[in-house]
């Protein structure tokens, strides 16, 4: 496959001698938009943490963008939102400085110039944040830290985007969004894949779904019917959303 | 009389002047880091090194540089493994860098735990010209290296695993991090002493962090807040004849004290002078606060 963003092979991964991930494969295809689905512990977070090669595979391979691994260092194509439940640290930063760092992958130790500086702003702009450019991340609600770790992701205009649970935490105005975000940079040619409970406003967007048990792919191919979403996933079907499946939408209202 | 017509004057200034610019620059990326600690541990450490001086007849700066340098990347190669958790490595630092100082003083010819004081308090008369030489070269470095580096420690102190994914030299700035707070020790321990160096990193911060909103901002701030705590300790403490550390911390504590209360103001306008700004975005965005 000459067009292959993510290679990954019979990936195992183990913390402690207890199995983490177990022989899984992960293939994602230039301008695919791949949702990671699975309760918590399932290993979606560390399906896509290995991919990102944040942890060591114990066997298996990884190729990046056709690149192996150990090879790969052309980081500016991979834009990646973490996992977060804030954005903030011990000394208050703003939206424009957190998102800067995001540059540093292809700025390396030079100064800015100007055209860094737009890329920070435009990057700003997209997520919607514009005018709050200058405040402190810690003054920003939970949706709108979640933003600034977006945009900080795009700053690059990064061919590949993964997020490991973009919605968590997050309101339902955030959610709908980020959703909008995603389906422009989807559009315009960008690779996604995402880790989620659930697909909420997104789901029209995915084109393929990878839900996860035990370590394993459970399945993979088509997204899921959304109603369903739940069924490996009983942590998160509380009798709220069972008993308003309307209401769905705003699951991200804690 | 002008204290500065006393050459030791002279010096302890100048040394103070490079302490407090280079003491809040590092120590501002522990506070982000939450290891506000950190520097604590090193100045325990660096004891042992002083002791160490005197035992082996060299200078004790020296020995402190290098052995403080050891313990904190030692510190930052178990906080990496994360098997032991970075309090009870920092627990060790203390309990290890005390003992080993005092046993260490006591073994060597002549010495006592009198030799100690001025580097656990500092010292006006202790600053010689050897010691202006070795904290003007290491408290330029530091700069200079802050200078270059700085976008980049940033990074790894606000989100070490999204720097990692950026492509950032994660380990080797962890490492630079911790030889950096090590050197920053070491040079203010003669002015302000091992046992209140740490305050001189993060107090100014703190005072800074109650006034604005930005880490640049808190830099400057911090920065200036150092300076003015360290000179103005140093000529206090002429003057009142008292061990410069700590009139120099008790200047750095009034001025968070007075910037907590400034704080307070700041925030209570900007919030009422906000609520309408706030009123008409959230009408705009129609975004519902999260319960």
């Amino acid at each position: 496959m000459t067009d292959a963003v993510i290679d990954l092979r019979g990936a195992t991964v183990a913390y402690d001698g207890r199995a983490a991930l177990t022989g899984v494969d992960l293939h994602v295809a230039s301008r695919e938009v791949v949702a990671v689905l699975g309760a918590n512990g399932s290993g979606k977070s560390t399906l896509i943490r290995a991919v990102l090669g944040l942890i060591p595979l114990t066997a298996g391979s990884l190729e990046l963008f056709g690149t192996p691994l150990q090879r790969f260092h052309d980081w500016t194509r991979i834009g990646y939102v973490p996992q977060r439940a804030g954005a903030t640290t011990g000394v208050p930063a703003t939206v424009r400085e957190v998102v800067a760092t995001g540059r540093l992958a292809l700025t390396g130790l030079r100064r800015p110039r100007v055209a860094d500086r737009e890329a920070v702003e435009r990057a700003i702009a997209t997520v919607g944040l514009s005018d709050r450019a200058g405040d402190s991340v810690s003054t920003l609600s939970g949706g709108q830290q979640q933003r600034v770790l977006i945009a900080r992701a795009l700053t690059c205009d990064p061919e590949l985007l993964v997020l490991d649970e973009p919605t968590a935490g997050v309101d339902a105005a955030s959610q709908a969004g980020l959703a909008q975000t995603l389906g422009a940079l989807a559009h315009d040619g960008a690779t996604i894949v995402l880790v989620a409970h659930e697909l909420g406003p997104m789901a029209p967007l995915i084109s393929r779904a990878v839900t996860m048990a035990d370590g394993r792919v459970l399945h993979d191919g088509a997204p899921p019917d959304s109603d369903h979403l739940h069924l490996h996933d009983p942590e998160h079907a509380h009798p709220v959303h069972e008993a308003h499946p309307s209401t769905r939408h705003v699951w991200g209202l804690r | 009389m002008n204290p500065l017509a006393f050459d030791f004057m002279q010096r302890a200034l100048l040394a103070a002047l490079l302490v407090g610019l280079a003491a809040p620059a590092v120590g501002v990326f522990l506070v982000q880091r939450r290891l506000s600690l950190m520097g604590d541990g090193i100045g325990h450490i660096a004891l042992t090194g002083v002791a160490l001086g005197f035992l082996l007849g060299t200078a004790p700066v020296l020995t402190a540089v290098v052995v403080a340098s050891i313990g904190a990347v030692v510190i930052e190669l178990v906080r990496q493994q994360g098997r032991t958790g970075g309090d009870v490595a920092l627990a060790l630092m203390f309990y290890g860098g005390i003992a080993g100082g005092v046993l260490l003083i006591g073994l060597s010819p002549g010495g006592s735990n009198a030799n100690l004081l001025s580097y656990l308090f500092g010292s006006l008369t202790a600053v010689s010209p050897g010691d202006v030489v070795i904290i003007s070269a290491l408290s330029g470095a530091l700069l200079l290296t802050l200078a270059v580096v700085g976008r980049q420690m940033f990074a790894v102190c606000h989100d070490e695993e999204y720097a990692k994914v950026a492509g950032l030299p994660v380990r080797t700035l962890n490492i630079l991090l911790a030889v950096m707070a090590a050197l920053t020790v070491t040079v203010a321990m003669r002015v302000v002493g091992l046992l209140l160096v740490s305050a001189l990193m993060v107090v100014p911060v703190a005072t800074a962090q109650q006034l604005v909103r930005g880490f640049r901002a808190t830099v400057v701030v911090a920065l200036s807040a150092g300076v003015f705590a360290s000179v103005s300790g140093v000529l206090g403490s002429y003057y009142a004849d008292t061990a410069p550390g700590a009139l120099i911390v008790v200047v750095a504590l009034g001025c968070f004290a007075l910037a907590s209360v400034g704080g307070v103001l700041v925030r209570h306008r900007r919030r009422t002078s906000g609520d309408l700004l706030v009123a008409a975005t959230a009408l705009t965005t129609k975004e519902p606060t999260p319960r």
